[in-house]
């Protein structure tokens, strides 16, 4: 392991990559800082710049980009109550307030500090934990990668939109029925593409990202543009106030902090989970922690509330690498998007990562680290500079983001059919979010789905076409009896708000 | 009877899994892979009745949370312009070049969006587009094809 860490260190500290995790965490601030758009927008765009680097530096970039928007978010969260990604709206109960008071320097700080200190907490925890798993998972079979893979997705249809667990569902179907156009991998046969020849080897993942977050997220702002509810709001940037933190406030922090990276670390790892329920869970728990007096403080800007749920989202994002690194199958539609930029890359992550690449393993765990110190040291002081990209107009930033979006798939086929495609699904994603339908679930599923006919194969070839496969190993059974848990209790939850 | 709209795009989205399950129960395999327990339709197959059923399911139960969106909110006037911009820069891309069909989308979209600081919407196309390209082409050496700019010399 102590190999393994001088490795990853020896990448990660190279010039090139120390340079590419600023300016990941300096962009990716910049992105998730505006409303609507989260850290999956954020990875996407950054996708075709990756292109021209080695897989190290690319993975190194997206992982900046990951933290950085993580913390944009924050930042809108506190200054306009406006959460950049769902990950930091509990950030605002207390970070907004805090701001009205005319102590927005001080809550930017203090979330600033307590990411630093989540995120730290959690890259040891990965450093540590993601070997061991490693091994362990060497154990998993088809059947189990298959079984995992179902409670992966059923676990973000759960948890990705409250009450909305069968849209979920579908959108899951949808993005495994994308996923099946193409050849397939083992017949070469091929299927869903009405001759196209365009379609022949599928549609690209980076297509439906880009489709469904970056052009759709941009078209989404244009068409809700008169929403009053969602007009845009403005601060003054004078009041940001100071941005010291006294030793009381430190106190109160040192606390928080702790609690809230275990927990969100925990939460990071489940699949389907993430820095959303990661930050509303640290925000209830540290509720419950404090004192009477403490507790009267919630939503009126406690440092408590404002520490726990930054914490708590950092440290979720480090366990999110964890499924990802070790097993290969990522957990949150974040990591999604960085499974497909790895699988472009020509990388297959899982249990052997962590032998065949480990200078990837490795610097991707060692660049974690290194973000959060850049995000402190660069990111703190230039805030009040960094928060006037807050008042950047839609005119220009609808545009730049379609152009980005265009850019990135033309660079990859250089055809006029993919950008054809791209408008076609942005429009249908567009629409489908305005009435709720999830868009993670889709992209969770169209990563998995070839992954996922391959192992049901095998455990059907195995099996002889039966079924037994679902239970006859501990693992698989322990596995799937987990995604019926998870089925049961949204049945539940349905029918005891109807009763 | 007034049908909501997410039960219409469940409705929609039934219609879907039908093709799907249909054009899956179509695919061509090879002969001695018929009766083999997993083929190219399997999945497919699944994958359509997985759909029918949660499809179904969405339009036959009552919606417990409702999605209400007001029409007059939204700006349908800004959106087809931008969709229709777009498709007129995927249809020139390959005809006259990255440089100018790119440049030309961008100072269009700022146009429709309602921008009139003619210096800066200029700025933000043409020599924005320039030096992206440099970035991409001159120092990330990423292959950017532009037949107009090949053309005139500018590109090797």
């Amino acid at each position: 392991m102590i190999e393994g860490i001088l490795i990853g260190l020896s990448t990660a500290l190279s010039l090139t990559n120390i340079l590419m995790v600023m300016v990941g965490c300096f962009a990716g601030t910049i992105i998730g800082m505006l409303p609507g758009l989260g850290p999956m927008t954020a990875i996407a765009l950054m996708i075709p710049i990756t292109y021209g680097f080695d897989p190290s530096t690319g993975l190194i970039l997206m992982a900046g980009v990951y933290y950085g928007a993580v913390f944009g978010g924050s930042t809108s969260s506190i200054l306009l109550n406006a959460p950049g990604i769902p990950g930091t709206v509990a950030t605002a109960f207390d970070g907004y307030p805090m701001a009205q008071q005319g102590k927005a320097g001080k809550a930017l700080a203090i979330a600033a500090y307590s990411s630093f200190a989540g995120g730290t907490i959690s890259a040891i925890f990965l450093l540590v934990a993601a070997p061991s798993l490693s091994k362990v998972s060497l154990a998993f079979r088809s059947p189990d990668y298959f079984a995992l893979m179902i409670l992966g997705l059923t676990a973000i249809s759960a948890f990705s939109s409250k009450g909305q667990f069968l849209k979920a569902m579908m959108m899951v179907v949808l993005g495994l029925m994308l996923a099946t156009v193409g050849q397939d991998s083992l017949s070469d046969i091929t299927r869903f593409t009405f001759n196209n020849m365009n379609l022949t080897d599928g549609i690209s993942f980076v297509l439906i990202v880009m489709a469904t977050f970056a052009m759709s997220e941009a078209l989404t702002i244009i068409f809700r543009g008169k929403d009053p509810n969602r007009a845009a709001k403005q601060i003054s940037l004078t009041e940001l106030g100071s941005i010291k933190v006294n030793k009381e406030e430190t106190i109160k922090m040192v606390k928080t902090i702790p609690r809230s990276s275990i927990l969100g670390f925990l939460i990071g790892v489940l699949p389907g989970a993430g820095a959303t329920i990661a930050s509303f869970l640290a925000y209830g728990m540290e509720r419950n922690y404090v004192n009477e007096e403490e507790k009267q403080k919630f939503g009126k800007g406690s440092v408590h509330g404002l520490s726990a749920p930054e914490t708590a989202n950092n440290a979720a994002c480090s366990g999110s690498f964890v499924p990802l690194l070790t097993l290969g199958i990522p957990g949150s539609g974040t990591t999604a998007v960085m499974l497909g930029a790895l699988l472009g890359f020509g990388i297959q992550p899982g249990p052997r990562l962590y032998q065949t690449n480990p200078e990837i393993f490795w610097s991707v765990i060692m660049s974690m680290y290194i973000g959060m110190v850049v995000l402190l040291i660069l990111n703190l002081p230039l805030i009040p500079y960094i928060a006037r990209i807050l008042a950047v107009p839609r005119n220009y930033l609808i545009p730049l983001i379609l152009f980005f979006s265009v850019t990135g798939i033309y660079l990859m086929s250089f055809n006029n059919f993919d950008i054809f495609l791209m408008i076609g699904i942005a429009v249908v994603a567009t629409f489908l979010r305005l009435y709720d339908f999830p868009m993670p679930p889709l992209i969770l599923a169209f990563v998995l789905g070839g992954l996922m006919e391959e192992t049901l194969r095998r455990s059907l070839l195995i099996s002889d076409g039966s079924p037994n496969f679902l239970w006859d190993r501990p693992i698989t059974l322990i596995i799937l009896l987990i995604t019926i848990t998870i089925v049961g209790w949204q049945i539940f939850s349905t029918f005891r708000k109807k009763n | 009877m007034r049908i909501s709209p997410t039960k219409f795009i469940s409705l929609l989205f039934l219609v879907l899994s039908v093709f799907y399950l249909y054009t899956a129960y179509n695919i061509q395999v090879f002969a001695f892979d018929e009766s083999a327990p997993f083929n190219a339709r399997t999945f497919p197959i699944y994958l359509g009745w997985a759909g029918i059923i949660l499809s179904s399911l969405k339009i036959i139960l009552p919606e417990k949370v409702t999605t209400e969106v007001n029409h007059k909110h939204l700006d349908y006037k800004s959106i087809i312009y931008l969709i229709i911009i777009s498709l007129i820069y995927a249809a020139v891309i390959l005809k006259i070049g990255y440089f100018i069909s790119t440049s030309l989308f961008l100072f269009a979209s700022y146009y429709f969006l309602g921008e009139r600081r003619w210096g800066l919407m200029f700025i933000l196309s043409f020599p924005f587009v320039a030096a992206f390209m440099y970035l991409l082409h001159g120092l990330l050496n990423i292959y950017l094809r532009d037949p107009f700019l090949k053309y005139i010399g500018v590109m090797g």
